[in-house]
């Protein structure tokens, strides 16, 4: 290596978007995952596409790694630090570029937050429907990367649904936009769709077009509460069963509502074993309609009480709550362990009963919440990673309950990916097939494998290719 | 005696386990809002914290650094839902900071013994410097001392601030308060005490008369000591925890503790840390268990009024515009106290007031006890951004209940020529009250 790749950096960029001191390297040495830490080589704070580009084609000529990073809050190792590599980093390209009102597109900037999206369109009376519970603090970069989920999958699907298009800059520096403002788009492979859910191992997304919808014109929250778990799991495929879509049907159970309670103080009941929040949005009439069926169906099925949010503050009060779920239970244990095992919708009460088996099982305390419309579990393992022996037993349930999803026609990872925490358990849930045609994706698009390598599973490199990269810089 | 509290290492560790790094509190963060870099946020500060702790970083300058860009404002303890006490993980780490020395140099040495040590330790001194600035401000000597350009004499950060040093009071406030004060109509509800301040004594002792006269007009008995210490916020938030004990034990010995049913603070800043005593003296035997006991009992006036369901003025305060009337949260108040809904209780119920919501009411305004010195730039910045949100209400008056927040948003309104009027609360109720 003839020069120094911070050398060559700190001569491209402006002064102090190149971060090489310790201090500031050490926080971007984690994201929202546990356990995982690790110190890049330094950070870039990158301010346009062409500082993406030209960081890039100085990491393929020294063949560095590089690790993009949006707000660092995901949730399975995703933008955690390789040795020696350095962390590209999106915060400050956070620009709205353009609303478009009549074809319903917002254009952006990777490193804009979810929420953003959601007042700017809201501010129109339009609606982008995708709410990770870390929509006030996760980049739209990280959601597109991730393919996140949240509250309302079931009616309005995950960021993939809302993704028009994308500006992407490959490992070699080179860039190019994929998709467009059409609704129908059948010219090649749709590229954009094999970068959502890539978690920046393929390219680094430096535009996104997304689309919007018009806002529901009404909307209606319920909050029904269990006495038995069982009960609300049979009032919710109840709901399917009547072919009620409502938007959201989120699911806590007794340690997660005392956990949530303890900070937002909305009021939830503590001494109940499970609660559903139901919500239905759309046509003032319909929505009407639906809630009273929901209501009707969740009483059926044994619901000791439902109460109506009585304005739209008090709903968002309590969605926003239920957002707080994952920190929240951070207040009981020093370590939240959680993990995001999916299955089919019919099959949510074995699973829900299996989690609570094996955490008894492993003597732990588990605490369940969920996205229960979409069969999208969190089951969250309170631990102390001090205690080395407890969190063995964590692991002994948690593959335990990844196997069980899978075997139930599931996924071990419904929003979160897979990353560094979960590649292990990737060729069991997908096939040694699937995880080779995934290699070889990569490595058409990223030969060096400078692009986050080790996320998702361990890159097989062409053996022509192994003399180009060396680990140390 | 030093406490454990004083040492990341020796810390409970589970105060640090306690952030799961989630990034929750990473939009409520001033300063990393203002540069977008992790190390200025809560999340970043905590994870350098824990290296510290951990031992896998040594206390370095940078460190130190990142603790005083820190603003203190505990919007990040309002967002975060995993319950992290950052108060406490600040304040051990500006003291673990200062105990290290690695940023001490003679002139900073020298102003903080003299600042922290000597003047915010001895009332009497405090008052006679302010009775002398009062002097220096009202004899034209301050007008002299500008014309013949002697400001330029003095260094550069003084001279940033002599434009600011508040207009002291003519009156302190013992001068205004006797030590009891007893209801006119002599029925007593509540017997309680007031802590007149360092600030608000000298710059605001008319709101501590207010204070007075609206918890007498609401059945109070007043207990107001004369020579009162200072509640020693000052000290905790800069890394002095060691006085900030002493200044704690001395006011503890000031109150009939067990006798008062309240203790009365009308101060955002010192309310936040005054109601913290049960902590910093937790391991003190012989004061533990009255500071708990003082911590339950100590109260800020809008917290205490509402409390007690204070009674609403009938009539409306004369010469005053309230129908423009906006109020700016003290970041001791709604992010430290966790108080939102009083103080605008007690605006609300003030006849022809009409209250115009400001944007961001709970984003520090730049002032964070001494920051504005401390950071200027940073300081400007939020001053800035305050002041644009408030010019957009269209209010004439700003309620605040914080003399940090009330000088700053003063100085600032005046440097760029608006005449908006700077009022607590409570001197809004009191006003109210006398026009009746
Ligand atoms: C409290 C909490 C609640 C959460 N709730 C949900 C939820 O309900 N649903 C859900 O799906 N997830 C949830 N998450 C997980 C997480 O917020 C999402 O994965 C989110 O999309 C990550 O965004 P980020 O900006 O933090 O990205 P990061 O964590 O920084 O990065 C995530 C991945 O994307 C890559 N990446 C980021 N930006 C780019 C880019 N511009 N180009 C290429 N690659 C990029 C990174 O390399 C990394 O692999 C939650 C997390 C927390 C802490
Ligand atoms: S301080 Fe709280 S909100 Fe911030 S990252 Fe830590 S746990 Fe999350
Ligand atoms: S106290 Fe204020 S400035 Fe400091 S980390 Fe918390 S939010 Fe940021």
């Amino acid at each position: 290596m003839t020069t120094d790749i911070i050398a060559e950096l700190s001569a491209r960029f402006p002064p102090q978007a190149v971060i090489t001191q310790h201090e500031d390297l050490l926080a971007y040495s984690y994201d929202g995952t546990p356990m995982l830490q690790q110190l890049p080589r330094a950070a870039v704070l990158v301010n346009s596409r062409e500082e993406v580009a030209a960081l890039l084609a100085l990491a393929s000529k020294h063949g560095t790694p590089v690790v993009t990073r949006g707000s660092g809050t995901g949730l399975s190792g995703g933008s955690v630090p390789l040795e020696g590599c350095i962390v590209l980093c999106t915060a400050r390209m956070n620009r709205v570029l353009e609303l478009d009102t009549d074809n319903l597109t917002i254009m952006v900037e990777p490193g804009v937050i979810n929420n953003e999206v959601a007042m700017r369109a809201d501010a129109v009376g339009l609606f982008y429907p995708p709410d990770p519970g870390s929509m006030k603090v996760s980049t739209i970069g990280g959601n597109v990367s991730e393919n996140s989920g949240g509250l309302r999958g079931l009616k309005y699907g995950v960021t993939r649904d809302y993704v028009m298009g994308l500006e992407v800059v490959l490992a070699t520096g080179e860039t190019f936009f994929t998709g467009n403002k059409c609704v129908k788009d059948v010219a090649g492979y749709s590229l954009k769709d094999i970068f959502i859910g890539s978690e920046g191992t393929l390219g680094v997304v430096t535009k996104i077009l997304l689309k919007l919808i018009p806002k529901p014109a009404a909307r209606k929250t319920l909050l029904a509460i269990y006495e038995r778990m069982d009960e609300a799991a049979a009032t919710v495929s109840a709901i399917i069963a009547a072919k009620i879509i409502p938007c959201t049907m989120e699911f806590l159970d007794r340690t997660t509502i005392r956990c949530i309670e303890n900070y937002s103080k909305v009021g939830l009941p503590l001494d109940c074993e499970a609660i559903l929040l139901l919500e239905s949005d759309g046509h003032p009439a319909a929505v009407e309609e639906e809630a009273k069926r929901m209501e009707q169906i969740a009483r059926e099925h044994g619901a000791r009480s439902i109460s109506l949010a009585k304005d739209v503050e008090e709903a968002t009060k309590l969605m926003t709550a239920r957002r707080m779920a994952i920190p929240a239970m951070a207040r009981v244990a020093p370590t939240t362990i959680l993990e995001d095992a999916t299955v089919p919708r019919s099959k949510l009460p074995d699973m829900v009963r299996f989690v609570q088996k094996t955490a008894d099982k492993y003597k732990l305390t588990v605490g369940t919440f969920g996205h229960f419309g979409d069969g999208n579990l969190h089951p969250t393992f309170l631990a102390n990673e001090r205690n080395p022996e407890e969190i063995h037993r964590v692991h002994q349930a948690v593959t335990e309950i990844f196997s069980y999803a899978v075997e139930l026609g599931g996924t071990i990872s419904g929003e979160h990916g897979i990353g560094l925490t979960k590649k292990s358990f990737l060729p069991g849930a997908i096939g040694e097939l699937n995880v080779r045609i995934l290699g070889e994706l990569k490595r058409a698009f990223d030969p060096k494998g400078i692009l986050n390598p080790g996320k998702i599973f361990d890159q097989l490199r062409s053996p022509n290719d192994a003399a180009a990269r060396s680990p140390a810089n | 005696m030093s406490s454990s509290h004083d040492s990341l290492r020796t810390l409970d560790y589970s105060v640090i386990q306690q952030c799961m790094h989630c990034g929750f509190c990473l939009p409520t963060c001033p300063t990393y809002d203002a540069t977008h870099l992790e190390r200025n946020s809560p999340r970043g500060r905590i994870a350098l914290m824990r290296a510290i702790a951990d031992d896998r970083m040594e206390l370095t300058r940078a460190f130190a650094d990142e603790m005083y860009f820190c603003l203190g404002c505990l919007a990040c303890m309002t967002a975060c839902p995993a319950g992290v006490e950052y108060s406490q993980l600040f304040e051990t780490s500006r003291a673990m900071a200062e105990k290290s020395a690695v940023l001490s140099n003679p002139t900073r040495r020298w102003t903080r013994r003299l600042m922290l040590k000597g003047l915010f330790t001895r009332p009497r001194l405090l008052r006679l410097v302010g009775r002398l600035l009062y002097f220096y401000q009202t004899t034209g000597l301050q007008k002299l001392f500008r014309r013949l350009g002697l400001v330029k004499l003095l260094p550069s950060r003084i001279q940033q601030l002599e434009p600011q040093s508040p207009a002291v009071r003519a009156k302190f406030s013992h001068q205004l308060i006797a030590p009891v004060e007893t209801p006119q109509n002599g029925i007593i509800r509540y017997r309680v005490g007031l802590l007149t301040g360092c600030v608000q004594d000298l710059v605001f002792s008319n709101i501590n008369r207010d204070t007075a006269d609206v918890l007498l007009a609401n059945g109070c008995e007043v207990h107001t000591p004369p020579v009162q210490f200072c509640c020693g916020s000052l000290h905790g938030h800069n890394g002095e925890s060691e006085t900030s004990r002493v200044l704690a034990r001395r006011n503890l010995d000031l109150f009939d503790i067990e006798g008062l049913d309240a203790i009365i603070t009308n101060a955002a800043g010192c309310g936040s840390h005054l109601k913290t005593y049960d902590r910093l003296l937790a391991e003190d035997k012989r004061y533990a268990e009255r500071a708990a006991i003082w911590s339950t009992k100590c109260k800020d006036i809008s917290e205490f009024l509402v409390q007690i369901g204070f009674r609403a003025p009938t009539a409306k305060p004369a010469n005053l515009p309230i129908d423009k009337l906006t109020y700016h949260e003290a970041c001791h108040l709604c992010h430290g106290q966790k108080i939102t809904v009083q103080p605008r209780r007690i605006l609300k119920s003030i006849p022809g007031v009409r209250l115009t919501e400001l944007a961001e009411s709970t984003w520090c305004c730049g002032s964070a006890g001494i920051y504005n010195i401390i950071q200027p730039a940073m300081s400007q910045q939020l001053l800035s951004r305050k002041l644009g949100h408030i010019a957009n209400t269209g209010a004439a008056i700003v309620a605040t209940a914080n003399p940090g927040c009330h000088l700053q948003i003063e100085n600032g309104a005046k440097a760029t020529g608006s005449n908006i009027q700077v009022l607590h609360p409570v001197s809004l109720l009191a006003i109210a009250y006398r026009t009746e």
